[in-house]
């Protein structure tokens, strides 16, 4: 990383808005012999809620992956406010996760473990924040999703809904630049489902995190602001192609 | 194990369908063991592994129970064939040469930390008897070896062996002769050996002659505890790997009870599956039993080796084992599906767990305890083995070390629920998920516990009981190391044999007198008398004697307080251990040195010879052979040593510690002049047989069952981390680092550790205690051992979670997020 | 639905007599309700006059029956601008989708690709609807949900739709 480009990102950091926050082009990952991605693009600004959608086995989930630098690629590049993240090594592709990245997940993302309060303070008390400042931190965020009243129940204890909304606190404690969520509905009714969109997006809006989401529902699709579809690996952007 | 008893409206109903399968609790019991144990192999890949690692590691206890039950079968079998090629004799040797008869004189040696065992032969008719093994007599210059001996006699790099034992090898000793495949034994052919010099004895036959070292009760006690304290971490092993992969197989129940199974089916459905893996674990263990069985004819551990014929366990002991295994595979899954609660849509098991009682726990330890007590001062060092019950010793002790396996999941419990989450991140982690799984943590270290407070409790025994065994040689190593004690032809003879020695390489002093008896001349004269005219025997018997010890000053500087000593000089020590002094020691004396009826000395004439008037009274002392001597002590200027009836070249030699071999080239010497090897290696005590050989087999036991213990921990550890492994997927996509989840999985592994070592620490002290009073043995402990026997049980759990990291690594790698 | 875009699209596989054109119609979109003779004759009038279909041959014996009706290349520009232009979203739209879609397979187009178009239109809505939700009061949530769920629920028809007609094409290609 050289320096120049150190702060070509600061500066970009400096000025939100039109300049992409996170860009993928020509991105090509294979398990085994199944092409997952194959020649995928992507792109998102700062604040911007971006839908990624398909039918299932279509590569969404890989899409995220590589996105939040899960997985690295097997071809293509992933830049993150001008560095390459699919270069990064893995230490500091896990630092990057930990202090600018937020994930919600579908299923088993809390320790079961721990209480709530202690689930969403956790990833605080990675990056090195003390344990009272981490909860003081926490349970606000709690509140703003309104589970403050599981803070001290552990996930087996409560509803999936409250659950889900817990593990949105998780992600966004931290006030990440970029949440990764990937079918963060899909185990919800439609009522918490809704909750848990609404919670999500006003929060990321509020904090100007971007927010890349993975969901095969339209009616989730409609909380972002554009979206793109992922199709055998390959991904369309429409709303940026002119329709005919 | 009892049926379960039908309810009472099924009871009630039972008269109107009697025979009907659905009520018959065999034909029920049967159908569900059935289902389970075909769920255990078609239940697809998960299904199939947990099966498999149940196998694994009840095949192991398995393997480890019946090497157990051989030990009696393969004891017997070794000191058979060792008594059969015995030369002790009954003491119905014969007396006078023969056809059949043979002198044999024991010429075992040693080299380096090799022990080898030989005899020297030489026939005195045409048909000698011949040892087990061995097809044809030695001839003088000749040897009959045995296999792994020959061996070694053939590597370039035992030249100094091969010096040692230069005869010709005429043939081996075949397996009837040898106690294991590995021992080091010859035979060699000898000439001019003597019935009267040395150990040198004439034989008939092979065979017979008294056990020596036998058994006494508080070896029978050690024995008693080596077996428990080695068992019972098996036994909880085995428990412990009938109930792998408990979690995953409970939610496969769950959708049983979703199809209509009751909660009592599935219960049996799951004892079925564990059944399949006890049975399937049988199967393993007898292969790896038989496969070790083959394999253990080809190694040594400290000198022992095994014939895979050998090891053949008891027929009842091996039944006992395939009838037990698969009960307590079905027991204990019972056992351990009480607190569960297998729902249709999934398991229950509380959000918060029930509190552990602790009131019931205490029964089991003090039971053993109860049974203990009234034995306490009963076990003598000495007296008949059957004086012990052995019974109650093990049950006493089975139950104590059970009630820490009770105690543990109590105490976790206790002592976890005070953890706060305070604390770093791994910490949180780990003292959050002990909180919520207690049980399983105490689960799996309670085979580490039982096997750590055993081996403190019987190390403790040894320790306490040790100085029964081992006793004072009252030997010098720091002087002298090495003694040899040599028969020679007469005295001038001595002379010759100290120069060979301090001509050695590696030796850097030598000490040597020469020794012989003397009697009173008048007494002597009777007694050649009297053996004359036939009543030989009594009179010789009659006849009281003294030593004779001839050497320079500075040699008798060493085994007397002389004072002054010039040649010419003659000492007498008298009253040696408080006795009166001998009337024989007194200056002017006339003493004669051909003693009637010595051996090898018949048809002697007398040896005149007077104590000088300037003989002083001196005391004597032990010499660093931890050899004392009394009677006349004489330069030989004062006593020719050639007028020495068949005298014994006594020498002591200080080595020199730079000189590698020296002790081994110091037996080269000696073996030349005496083919018998009559050297002797000094140490400062000496210990019993049987204790030693005791304490080995406790040794070798315990680090299997260390081994096994680790193997187990480290599958159930694996088992948990698969488990999580989409939560751990999940942590690491958030960016958790490696190190962060490392630690937490250790500190997870090493809470219940240092809780299970704290009691077993407690227990094995205890129990320890107890025995010792048992057997009569003040309280005391050597901490070090106990804090050795800690330090084992730690590492054990260390180096299982080392090893479990990789695969931790691995199972963190994003792969995990996917959806299958 | 649009009869004339379909006619235009069954007409792209290959010439047809009007007879020919209503039996098709009926068979793939006309669920219960044929079409009158009537209206297949208007429309194609309509279709002739304004240059996208031709006649291509009259058959012997006179009579309406006996026309041949031909796309021309403006008839097929005109169904494929009809194929790319996505609906506007509405509750109901299913059977205009689905003429399209089947359209689309039968002339060798890309359903998904329709199907991609059309998402985008109905998301563009959605988003609109989604937006009033929140700010709305519990009157305009009630009202706007009925609404996102319908085109949910056409978006979901259509693309299972879509996946199975996908295969099908796949299936009668191989």
């Amino acid at each position: 990383m050289s320096v120049a480009r150190d702060a070509q990102a600061a500066d970009d950091g400096a000025r939100p808005g039109r300049r992409p926050l996170l860009t993928a082009t020509g991105l090509r990952k294979t398990y085994g012999t199944t092409p997952a991605l194959d020649e995928a693009d992507f792109s998102i600004s700062p604040g911007e809620v971006v839908a990624v959608m398909g039918p299932s086995g279509s590569g969404k989930s890989t899409l995220l992956h590589c996105l939040a630098g899960i997985v690295r690629p097997d071809a293509g590049v992933v830049r993150y406010r001008d560095r390459e993240l699919s270069a990064m090594p893995d230490a500091e592709r896990s630092r990057l996760r930990r202090d600018e990245f937020g994930f919600v997940f579908q299923f088993g993302q809390l320790v079961p473990e721990l209480t709530c309060l202690e689930n969403v303070a956790l990833p605080l008390r990675l990056g090195g924040v003390r344990r009272k400042e981490a909860e003081r931190r926490a349970t606000e965020w709690l509140e703003r999703l309104e589970v403050a009243e599981v803070t001290r129940q552990r996930p087996g204890e409560v509803s999936g809904g409250q659950g889900q909304r817990v593990a949105v606190a998780r992600a966004l404690v931290t006030e990440p630049r970029v949440v990764f969520a990937d079918e963060p509905t899909g185990a919800l009714d439609s009522l918490n489902g809704e909750r848990v969109m609404r919670l999500l997006t006003s929060a990321a809006r509020d904090t100007g995190a971007a927010v890349v989401l993975v969901t095969h529902e339209a009616r989730v699709a409609a909380y972002s602001d554009r979206e793109v579809v992922v199709r055998d690996g390959r991904s369309r952007d429409l709303t940026r192609e002119p329709a005919a | 194990m009892s049926a379960p008893h039908p309810e009472r409206p099924a009871r009630s109903e039972h008269p109107a369908r009697s025979g009907s399968a659905a009520h018959d609790p065999f034909r029920v019991w049967a159908r569900d063991l059935g289902l389970g144990m075909r769920f255990a192999v078609t239940g697809g890949r998960e299904g199939w592994i947990r099966t498999l690692l149940t196998a694994v590691g009840v095949g192991l206890g398995v393997a480890l129970l019946l090497t157990t039950a051989a030990v009696p079968a393969m004891l017997q079998a070794r000191s058979d064939r060792t008594s059969a090629r015995s030369t002790d004799g009954s003491g119905a040797e014969p007396t006078r040469p023969g056809p059949h008869t043979l002198l044999v004189e024991p010429a075992n040696t040693t080299y380096r930390w090799y022990d080898i065992t030989g005899d020297l032969f030489e026939p005195e008719g045409a048909e000698p008897p011949l040892p087990p093994g061995v097809s044809r007599m030695p001839g003088p210059g000749e040897m009959v070896v045995s296999p792994a001996l020959a061996s070694m006699l053939a590597d370039p790099a035992d030249r100094l062996l091969r010096e040692r034992l230069p005869q010709h090898v005429v043939g081996t000793v075949g397996a009837a002769g040898l106690s294991g495949p590995k021992e080091l034994l010859y035979y060699a052919g000898a000439h001019g050996l003597s019935q009267y010099v040395g150990m040198t004895r004439r034989i008939d036959r092979f065979g017979g002659g008294f056990p020596q070292d036998p058994w006494t009760p508080v070896l029978i006690v050690l024995l008693v505890i080596v077996f428990v304290v080695l068992l019972v971490p098996v036994g909880v092993f085995v428990a412990t790997a009938v109930r792998f992969g408990g979690e995953r197989r409970d939610r496969r129940l769950a959708a049983l009870r979703l199809i209509g199974a009751d909660s009592r089916t599935t219960r049996r459905i799951a004892a079925g599956e564990a059944l399949c893996g006890a049975l399937l674990g049988l199967v393993a263990g007898a292969a790896v039993f038989l496969g070790l069985r083959r394999a253990i004819g080809t190694f040594s551990l400290d000198q022992t080796s095994v014939f895979p014929s050998d090891m053949t366990p008891a027929p009842e002991l091996a039944a006992l084992i395939a009838v037990a295994v698969p009960v307590a595979a079905v027991l204990v899954t019972l056992l351990a599906l009480r607190g569960v609660v297998i729902e249709p849509l999934g398991v229950v098991r509380g959000a918060t767990p029930r509190r552990r009682r602790l009131w019931w726990r205490l029964l089991v330890p003090a039971a053993g305890l109860a049974m203990l007590y009234p034995l306490i001062g009963t076990v003598a060092a000495t007296g008949p083995a059957s004086s012990v019950n052995r019974p109650q010793v093990a049950a006493g002790a089975v139950l104590l070390l059970l009630g820490l396996t009770t105690l543990l999941p109590w105490l976790v419990q206790t002592v976890v629920a005070r953890l706060g989450g305070a604390g770093p991140v791994p910490w949180q982690l780990a003292s959050r998920s002990l909180q919520l799984s207690s049980g399983v943590a105490a689960r799996t270290v309670s085979g580490i516990t039982v096997a750590v407070a055993g081996a403190i409790a019987v190390q403790a025994v040894f320790a306490g009981v040790a100085g029964q065994f081992t006793h004072d040689t009252g030997q010098d190593p720091a002087s002298a190391q090495m003694a040899v004690d040599i028969p020679v032809r007469d005295g001038s003879q001595v002379k010759r044999v100290v120069g060979a020695f301090r001509t050695t390489e590696g030796v850097r002093q030598v000490m040597g007198t020469a020794e012989s008896g003397a009697a009173d001349l008048g007494a002597a004269a009777r007694a050649r008398d009297a053996a004359r005219s036939g009543h030989g025997e009594q009179a010789e018997d009659d006849l009281s004697t003294t030593g004779i010890t001839v050497g320079d000053c500075a040699t008798l500087r060493q085994v007397a307080r002389i004072g002054s000593c010039s040649p010419g000089s003659v000492f007498l020590v008298t009253g040696l251990y408080g006795s009166p002094p001998d009337p024989l020691l007194t200056p002017g004396h006339r003493l004669d040195l051909s003693v009637p009826g010595t051996p090898g000395a018949t048809g002697d004439g007398p040896r005149p010879w007077t104590i000088p008037a300037s003989a002083r009274t001196v005391t004597g002392e032990t010499d660093a052979t931890g050899y004392e001597r009394s009677g006349v002590l004489a330069t030989p200027e004062a006593l020719d040593p050639d007028l020495l009836q068949a005298p014994q070249a006594r020498i002591a030699i200080t080595l020199d510690p730079g000189v590698p071999d020296a002790e081994d080239l110091v037996r080269n010497t000696a073996v030349r002049i005496d083919p018998s090897d009559p050297t002797t290696t000094l140490h400062a005590t000496q210990e019993a047989q049987r204790y030693v050989s005791l304490r080995r087999g406790l040794m070798i036991g315990a680090v299997a069952v260390l081994v096994m213990i680790g193997a187990s921990l480290l599958v159930s550890m694996l088992e948990q981390l698969r488990e999580r492994r989409r939560l751990l997927a999940t942590l690491v996509a958030f960016g958790t680092r490696r190190r962060t989840l490392g630690l937490s999985v250790l500190w997870q592994a090493a809470v219940p550790m240092a809780l299970g070592l704290v009691l077993a620490v407690a227990g094995g002290l205890g129990l320890g205690a107890v025995l010792l009073r048992v057997v009569n043995e003040s309280v005391g402990f050597d901490w070090a051992s106990v804090a050795v026997m800690a330090g084992a049980g730690a590492g054990v759990v260390v180096l299982v979670t080392l090893l479990s990291l990789p695969p931790l690594w691995r199972m963190m790698r994003p792969d995990g997020l996917r959806t299958e | 639905m649009s009869i004339g875009h379909t006619f235009l699209g069954l007409l792209e596989s290959g010439p047809r007599h009007g007879y020919d054109l209503k039996r098709a119609f009926d068979e793939r979109f006309g669920q219960d309700r044929p079409l009158a003779y009537g209206q297949v004759y208007s429309t194609l009038a309509r279709l002739l006059k304004n240059g996208l279909v031709v006649v291509e041959g009259i058959e012997p014996g006179g009579g309406p029956e006996r026309k041949r009706y031909a796309v021309t290349d403006a008839g097929v520009t005109d169904v494929e601008d009809w194929l790319a232009r996505p609906e506007r979203p509405e509750p109901y739209l299913h059977s205009t989708l689905y003429t399209k879609v089947v359209l689309a397979l039968l002339t060798g187009r890309s359903a998904a690709d329709l199907l991609d178009s059309q998402r985008s239109e109905h998301l563009r809505l959605m988003r609109e609807l989604t937006r009033r939700k929140t700010d709305g009061d519990l009157a305009d949530q009630l009202v706007c949900d009925h609404a996102l769920f319908h085109l949910e629920a056409d978006l979901r028809w259509l693309e299972l739709t879509a996946a199975r007609l996908d295969d099908l094409a796949k299936e009668v290609r191989s």
